[in-house]
């Protein structure tokens, strides 16, 4: 549907009318309606947002890497190897146990039923979509040494039980990323799971086949794409993880993405920092490409067309079903419960504070948002972390709607050059946060005391994500419904207000929830990027932790709770959006 | 050959298969006749192995099959969906057993497992039967259905099986592509001579194949003999119904004259010649079809249409009867008819 079409026939209707004296105007207004020029307006601000807020900034971190000086450094290449060696070392082990998590749990969903199913699967889905620092937070809720594992299991029941939580760092990253991804392979793997019809192993069996020929030549062959692409996004995620790493790890462990930071922020090497992007994103492409090949192979596999799940029969499957049902309950509920919990309980002393601890219950953690204490790090109330982070919220919601729209516009009748484009849409959402960061310091470091540059950050992220939502939303608005529409006595309005705006008011709902909840949420670029007087909560949250004392401590949980709450809620603002969506169409 | 002895199966706690005998002797093509649901395909599950009964025995060749697993019994297997393997191209589907066959034989003494040369030629040999020589590099999902499940035709049949079992085979195949394959089915079956028990809930197909057929009720087998002895006596209300005869009329008996009973029914008062011992005044079911030694009975026209050559007429009562010219609606006619009684 080509308005542009239209309004040039509406053009020449008029010049029949008025007669050759209007050709002029007819050839000016001709080109300003026609379809090219209204696909070019389209475009314009998204490819101007995207050329000046993330082509350049990455030229810029490209040009400064071309130093010859700062890829020969034996210094630099010694620190590029140790992070990159140690990154591939952390995402390798984080996916193998996610893996070993994440394939019993895909059997279990694709092919049992049991009571509470649903409520399990939804639960194994949340972490993917809270922010690291709320995840952060959470499993030092549990597992830091003011964690409440250690103060309900006492050193003297476990021997070296402080030893455990002090030391346990790395551990602790391996699980966080577990927690994070068990619901990618959950997905993927256990759809091709439900997909692989029970009869081709059937057929396998009747033709000779003892069950290990069987697996070995039909399952894992037909399981094989979806088990790879499943491994390659786990990697992908554990390789570019930031959040987690830099506030469980405390700088202990540096992987590539922690180490731009540091090297950013802490020990400042600005072309080292671009190298280390560059080394990054080079990988996080190859693996983009490698995974969109292998998922294609996964939707390419037939349905059995009925469910394979069915209730558990012999002891062992019983024993398995329950088993694991618990396991999956107390990994994913404990430390989400934890959170709140440990916002609310006085474990330890505040800092400065002599005599005996009164441990119990509290709501001072939440008070003490409000108060600007003397020596604390901000200038401002906690609390007034909250409201910069709604008002950056709201700033990203505005700006990705505003670019989203027209792209998506196009995007949703793509031409051949407009389907070029759009992989360079997604490319934000495959560079890691922390270099858009890197990439603004480089561009813009003098005007970066503007505090319009988080939004702006925070818009390269979302865009993407809103892009994605509306477009198929776009796409969808069936023209035999208008048509109906019309033949039936409605008005271009009423067709619009009858067909079009339903449709693309829940779309624009859903991808204003997106963006905003990935703006409260972002962490990464927002670190490099924020001024001290104007935090956000995750930025507020990896102060507090980096304080010491029980007040900060309690602080932080406080925050973090505040932000699960949040984003749950968003979250679960999106699903029923997206429910009753599906369900109309 | 195989012998099925009194096979119980329950599905989800209710009993879905009660008490099924049967044997299939060599080159035998027996058809199992079903309703969906009534269990066929979970008994073709379990000859295979794939499925253990709650109680009964399979033996072959008096042998107890029962400690015998899936992929030692040489038994194949043909599905109504084909289940082809999606990722491998059809010469390695049918040449799949044969490999398998290597594999299970590898550690018997004297035995070796097929070589490369051998494969090839019995692959080949295998998709000449079913028409489809040159396909072998092809892709499972470029194939028609028919052609499919030629393909699963002769994927079961390369390694020899000692027993053919086919769940349906034809169900997702239109008319004319059904006959054709059906006819190909039966000259392959005749040639090879190895047993098979074809399962269906198409009585034309089970006729067109069938060296016997077995009628499967409500998990029992309620009428096993050759295809015309079926046709002929079917027995039952129910095998009545199954083979599709719809002429069945309610009547009550009256009196016995020398072995015969005179029945009153809605098509006027019957005489019937039947081995069941009624008293007077009992119900029976009967059994109406056309027959130009029977009785004569007069019917009034309903309803007429056309139907495949002949004249296919509704009559007040009920009965269809079919008749080369059309009568007219509403006129009386008089047809010959050989009642037999159901029970």
């Amino acid at each position: 549907m080509d308005c542009g079409d239209e309004v040039s026939w509406q053009m020449q209707n008029q010049n029949l009318n008025y007669g050759g004296t209007e050709a002029r105007r007819k050839l000016i207004l001709g080109v300003f309606a026609s379809p090219w020029f209204v696909r070019l307006l389209l475009w314009l601000a998204p490819i101007l947002f995207l050329l000046s807020f993330f082509f350049f900034p990455l030229s810029k971190i490209l040009a400064l890497t071309f130093d010859p000086a700062t890829f020969t450094s034996p210094n630099n290449l010694q620190i590029i190897n140790h992070a990159l060696l140690f990154t591939f070392y952390q995402a390798t082990l984080s996916t193998i146990l996610t893996f070993a998590l994440g394939i019993p749990s895909a059997v279990l969903f694709s092919r049992f039923d049991f009571r509470g199913k649903s409520l399990l699967r939804a639960l194994t889905a949340v972490p993917f979509m809270l922010p690291t620092v709320v995840v952060a937070a959470a499993f030092n809720s549990l597992f830091n040494q003011n964690g409440l594992f250690s103060f309900l299991i006492p050193n003297h029941l476990i021997p070296n039980s402080s030893f455990i939580i002090l030391h346990s760092a790395f551990p602790l990253i391996l699980t966080a990323h577990v927690f994070y991804n068990t619901t990618i392979v959950i997905r993927i793997v256990g759809n091709a799971l439900s997909r692989l019809d029970p009869k081709l192993e059937a057929a396998a069996r009747s033709l000779g086949a003892d069950n290990f020929h069987a697996w070995k030549n039909i399952t894992l062959p037909l399981l094989c794409p979806a088990l790879l692409s499943a491994a390659l996004l786990v990697f992908m995620f554990d390789f570019t993880s930031f959040g987690v790493i830099l506030l469980l790890g405390g700088g202990s462990v540096s992987t590539l993405e922690v180490e731009i930071y540091l090297r950013v922020l802490k020990l400042p090497n600005l072309p080292l920092a671009a190298l280390l992007s560059i080394v990054q994103l080079i990988f996080t492409i190859l693996f983009s490409i490698l995974y969109t090949r292998t998922i294609n192979q996964v939707t390419a596999q037939t349905a059995p067309g009925f469910s394979l799940a069915r209730k558990p029969k012999t002891l062992q499957e019983k024993t398995f079903v329950t088993t694991l049902c618990i396991l999956l309950s107390a990994f994913f509920i404990l430390p989400l419960l934890s959170l709140p919990l440990r916002s609310l309980t006085r474990l330890e002393a505040d800092r400065g504070q002599r005599g005996e601890v009164q441990y119990g219950f509290t709501a001072d953690y939440y008070k003490e948002l409000f108060i600007n204490r003397r020596g604390s790090l901000f200038y401002v109330p906690p609390i007034q972390a909250a409201a910069n982070s709604l008002g950056y919220a709201s700033v990203t919601v505005f700006l990705s709607l505003a670019l989203g729209y027209p792209a998506a516009y196009a995007l949703a009748r793509p031409t051949r050059l407009e389907k070029f484009l759009d992989p360079l849409i997604m490319l934000p959402l495959g560079s890691s946060a922390v270099m858009l960061g890197l990439g603004f310091i480089i561009s813009f470091g003098r005007a970066l005391a503007s505090p319009f540059f988080v939004p702006i950050a925070h818009t390269l992220v979302a865009l993407p994500f809103v892009i994605r939502t509306l477009q198929p939303a776009l796409a969808s608005i069936p023209e035999r419904l208008r048509q109906a529409a019309s033949t039936l006595g409605a008005s271009p309005f009423r067709v619009w207000q009858t067909v079009d705006f339903p449709i693309i008011a829940r779309a624009t709902l859903s991808a204003a929830t997106f963006a905003f909840t990935v703006s409260l949420g972002e962490f990464g670029a927002t670190l490099l990027l924020t001024r001290p007087e104007y935090p956000t909560i995750p930025i507020a949250i990896q102060r507090f932790l980096s304080q010491p004392g029980g007040l900060n401590f309690g602080q932080a949980m406080a925050m973090a709770t505040l932000l699960m709450l949040l984003t749950t809620l968003a979250i679960l603002a999106i699903e029923k959006l997206r429910l009753s969506n599906s369900g109309e169409f | 050959m195989l012998e099925v002895r009194n096979i119980i199966k329950a599905y989800e706690g209710k009993p879905l298969l009660r008490g099924i005998s049967f044997s299939v002797s060599q080159g035998e093509t027996i058809c199992l006749l079903g309703a969906s649901g009534s269990g066929k395909s979970t008994l073709l599950r379990m000859i295979a192995g794939l499925e253990n009964p709650e109680s009964g025995h399979f033996l072959f060749n008096q042998i107890d099959l029962a400690q015998t697993p899936p992929h030692l019994r040489d038994f194949g297997l043909v599905f109504q969906d084909y289940g082809l393997f999606p990722h491998l191209n059809i010469f390695d589907n049918v040449a799949f057993g044969l490999k398998m066959k290597g594999f299970n034989h590898e550690g018997h003494k004297g035995h070796k497992g097929s070589s490369k040369d051998e494969i090839n030629r019995r692959v080949a040999e295998m998709l000449a039967l079913v028409n489809l020589t040159g396909f072998e590099s092809r892709k499972v999902p470029d194939l028609s259905g028919g052609e499919q499940q030629r393909v699963a035709l002769a994927r079961a049949l390369a390694p020899s099986p000692r027993l053919l079992m086919f769940d349906e085979p034809l169900g997702a195949l239109d008319k004319s592509l059904k006959d054709d394959l059906l006819n190909q089915i039966r000259n392959i079956l005749h040639q090879t001579k190895i047993p098979a028990i074809y399962v269906t809930h198409d009585q034309d197909e089970a006729f067109t194949i069938a060296d016997r057929i077995l009628l499967l009720h409500n998990g029992e087998i309620i009428r096993d003999g050759a295809p015309d002895e079926v046709w002929n006596n079917p027995n039952s209300i129910h095998a009545a119904r199954m083979l599709g005869m719809g002429n069945i009329v309610e009547g009550r008996t009256q009196k016995a004259e020398g072995g015969k009973w005179k029945v009153e029914s809605r098509i006027g008062r019957l005489e019937i010649t039947c081995k069941h011992n009624h008293s007077v005044g009992e119900q029976v079911s009967l059994l109406v079809r056309q027959s130009d030694g029977g009785d004569e009975i007069k019917l009034a026209v309903e309803d007429v249409l056309f139907n495949r050559g002949q004249f296919q007429v509704k009559t007040e009562s009920g009965l269809v009867i079919h008749m080369k010219n059309a009568p007219q609606v509403g006129e009386m006619i008089l047809v010959r008819v050989k009642v037999e009684c159901l029970a």
